[in-house]
C-alpha cells in the first residue's frame, strides 16, 4: 500500500523509516492471525508526547499508500484537538493521500474512543488509539501473570469484578473499555470506546486495528470475529440508555436523529442539550433531511 | 478402600543442592542444610498414599516440611524430584507431569486448600460472598443469581452471617476470616482438601468451632484431607493416620492412636510427652 516518494525531503513516505514500518505490519499480521491477543512491538519515538495517539498513529503510518483516504477521529468528531493534529501529521508526511470527513469516502480511520455509527464496510480500516491495552491490569498489576493469565484464558477475576459492580450498584458500572472476548479466548481492552460501540466489533465487516503506544503493544479483531463482552448468563451486557426520565428516547438537538449515541452538554442559557457524537452521522441526517 | 492420591519419593531441595545433600542431612544427623553446598533438604523420599473420605494428619515442628508438603501437592512450589498420581473417579493425573493450564485446572476443579494465613486464601480487595464467587466462576458457572444463591448456602454451612456477605473480609475477625476461607475452598466440593495450619492462632472455642466443621465436612461430602499441624489435639481430633516428619523425612507413621499412645520414634515420644 505504500509508495515511496521523497516530496517531503527530510522524512520518508509515512514518516516511519521502512524498517520500522515492516516490523509493525508483521505486527499487524500477528495481530490478525490470533485474535486478540496482544503482540508486543518497538514502539518507535513520534514527535508528540506518547499518550497522544501514538500507537494508533504508527498502525496508521504503517498501512497508508498514496491512494488511500483518511478520516481522523476524536470521540466522534473530526474536528477535535487530537483529531486535526493527527491529521494535519499524517498529511503533511504523506504525500498524496486524501483526506476526508465523510466516514464513506476513507478507507483507513483512526479513531480516538469511537466507532463511527455508520456501519463500517469490508474495503475499510479502522485504527483505534489505545491508552491501556490489558483488561486484566485492574485486577493484576505483573504482566509477567498476566501473560500467562490470558494464555490459560483465565478472566475469572474480571467477573469477580462484575459481580462486585452488581453486588454494590445492582448493575455492571464500567462506562467505557468494556472488556471484550474475542473469538471464545483472548479478552481485550477495546480502547476507551463506550458500550455502545461494542457491539459494534462483533462480526465487523471492517478490520479493527488497536495500537498502544506507550504499552507497546497492538492487537486486532479481524474481520467476521465474534467479539462477546463479558457478562453473566442472567445479567446480560446493555448498551448506554438515551431515554429521558419518561422513558422517551432522547434525540439530537440538531438533526433530530433518536438512534445516535448522545453526547449531553449545557448550553449557553444553562440547559441540558443532547447532539449526536458522531458529527459526519449528525451531518449526514441534516442532508437527509433536506437542511 | 479406594485411592485417592499416592505420593512417592517426593524431594524438595531448595538451593543449588549437590551429590551429598540427601546424605549429610535428616533427623540422624539433626539437620536440613547441606554442609557441602548449603542447600534446604525440606523434604526427601516422602511416600504416602490418601484414601477417598480419610483425614491424614502430617505432625511436626516448624521447618520440618510439613507445609512445604502440601504447597507441593497444590501447585504452589515445584517438587525437585518424586512422583504424585490423583485418581478422579476413573481418570488418574500424573500431578507433576502436567502442564501449567492443567495445574490450574485441577486446582479449580478438584482441590481445595485452606491456609494458616487467610491473606494468602483470600482477595482481601473483595467482599467475602466475591471471594467465594470467585472460585465458582473458575468453576465456570456464568449464572449471577446462582452463585449469590450458593455464596450464601456455603457461608450459612461455614456459620458466617450471611447478611454479612457482601462485607470485605479485613472486617472480620480471625475466625470467621477462617471459616470464610472454608467456605471458598469448599465451593466446588472438592474431593480433595489440603488444610495447612487452619487453627493456628485462634482461640480455643474458635478452634473446637472449626475442627467441628471440618468434621462435618469429612461426613457430609466424603472430602479426602490432608491436615497438616503441629498441635496433637487437632490431629487427634481429626486424623485417623498421622505421619510425623523431622528434618524433611518421614520418622514415623500410622494410626494416629497408636501414635499418641505408643510413639516409637525418640522424637515422637518427645513431642507426645511435652503436650500440655
Amino acid at each position: 500500500m505504500t509508495a515511496m516518494r521523497k516530496a517531503n525531503a527530510a522524512y520518508p513516505f509515512g514518516f516511519l523509516d521502512e524498517y520500522a514500518k515492516k516490523e509493525v505490519r508483521r505486527t499487524i499480521l500477528k495481530a490478525i492471525a490470533i485474535p486478540g491477543y496482544q503482540v508486543p512491538y518497538s514502539s518507535r519515538e513520534m514527535p508528540m508526547g506518547r499518550g497522544f495517539g501514538t500507537g494508533g498513529l504508527q498502525l496508521t503510518l504503517s498501512i497508508i499508500g498514496a491512494d488511500d483516504t483518511l478520516k481522523v477521529i476524536d470521540q466522534g468528531s473530526d474536528d477535535s484537538v487530537n483529531a486535526v493534529n493527527l491529521r494535519s501529521f499524517i498529511e503533511m508526511t504523506c504525500d498524496g493521500i486524501d483526506t476526508t470527513d465523510i466516514t464513506d469516502e476513507a478507507n483507513v480511520i483512526q479513531s480516538r474512543h469511537r466507532i463511527p455509527e455508520k456501519p463500517l464496510r469490508e474495503d475499510q480500516v479502522i485504527v483505534l488509539q489505545v491508552p491501556y491495552p490489558d483488561p486484566l491490569v485492574v485486577v493484576e498489576p505483573s504482566e509477567d501473570k498476566r501473560k500467562i493469565m490470558h494464555g490459560e484464558a483465565d478472566y475469572s477475576r474480571l467477573l469477580v469484578k462484575l459481580y462486585e459492580d452488581i453486588v454494590q450498584f445492582d448493575e455492571i458500572t464500567i462506562s467505557h473499555r468494556y472488556p471484550t472476548r474475542i473469538n471464545d479466548h483472548y479478552v481485550i481492552d477495546p480502547s476507551p470506546i463506550p458500550r455502545w460501540d461494542v457491539p459494534k466489533l462483533n462480526q465487523s465487516k471492517a478490520l479493527v486495528l488497536l495500537g498502544a503506544g506507550r504499552e507497546k503493544k497492538i492487537y486486532a479483531v479481524p474481520p467476521y470475529t465474534d467479539a462477546e463482552p463479558l457478562a453473566f448468563d442472567d445479567v446480560p451486557f446493555r448498551v448506554e440508555s438515551f431515554n429521558d426520565e419518561n422513558g422517551q428516547r432522547r434525540c439530537c438537538d440538531r438533526c433530530g436523529d433518536n438512534t445516535s449515541f448522545l453526547d449531553e452538554f449545557t448550553s449557553s442559557v444553562g440547559n441540558k442539550v443532547y447532539q449526536c457524537s458522531d458529527s459526519d452521522w449528525c451531518r449526514e441526517q441534516l442532508v437527509a433531511k433536506g437542511e | 478402600m479406594e485411592k485417592i492420591l499416592e505420593v512417592r519419593n517426593l524431594s524438595k531441595v531448595f538451593g543449588k543442592g549437590c551429590p551429598n545433600c540427601f546424605i549429610k542431612t535428616g533427623p540422624d544427623l539433626d539437620t536440613n542444610i547441606c554442609p557441602d553446598c548449603g542447600s534446604v533438604v525440606a523434604i526427601h523420599d516422602l511416600s504416602l498414599d490418601l484414601y477417598k473420605g480419610e483425614i491424614l494428619g502430617i505432625m511436626g515442628e516448624s521447618g520440618s516440611g510439613k507445609s512445604t508438603v502440601v504447597k507441593n501437592l497444590f501447585f504452589d512450589q515445584e517438587p525437585t524430584s518424586g512422583r504424585a498420581t490423583f485418581f478422579d473417579d476413573d481418570k488418574q493425573y500424573d500431578l507433576f507431569g502436567l502442564n501449567a493450564a492443567q495445574k490450574r485446572h485441577l486446582r479449580n476443579h478438584r482441590f481445595g486448600m485452606v491456609y494458616q494465613n487467610p491473606h494468602l486464601g483470600l482477595n482481601f480487595g473483595i467482599s467475602s460472598g466475591g471471594n467465594i464467587a470467585e472460585r465458582l466462576l473458575m468453576n465456570d458457572l456464568r449464572n449471577y443469581s446462582e452463585i449469590r444463591e450458593r455464596a450464601r448456602e456455603l457461608l450459612e454451612r461455614t456459620e458466617v452471617l450471611t447478611n454479612r456477605m457482601d462485607e470485605l473480609p479485613g472486617n472480620f475477625s480471625g475466625g470467621m476470616q477462617q471459616r470464610v476461607q472454608i467456605a471458598k475452598a469448599l465451593a466446588i466440593n472438592p474431593p480433595l482438601l489440603f488444610l495447612d495450619e487452619v487453627t493456628t492462632g485462634l482461640d480455643l472455642s474458635v478452634q473446637a468451632k472449626i475442627l467441628d466443621l471440618i468434621l462435618e465436612i469429612q461426613q457430609e461430602m466424603n472430602t479426602a484431607m490432608i491436615v497438616v499441624t503441629h498441635d496433637l489435639g487437632v490431629v487427634r481430633l481429626l486424623a485417623g493416620r498421622t505421619i510425623v516428619m523431622k528434618y524433611g523425612r518421614i520418622i514415623e507413621s500410622g494410626l494416629t492412636d497408636q501414635i499418641l499412645e505408643d510413639p516409637q520414634h525418640a522424637y515422637t515420644q518427645r513431642l507426645v510427652a511435652s503436650a500440655l
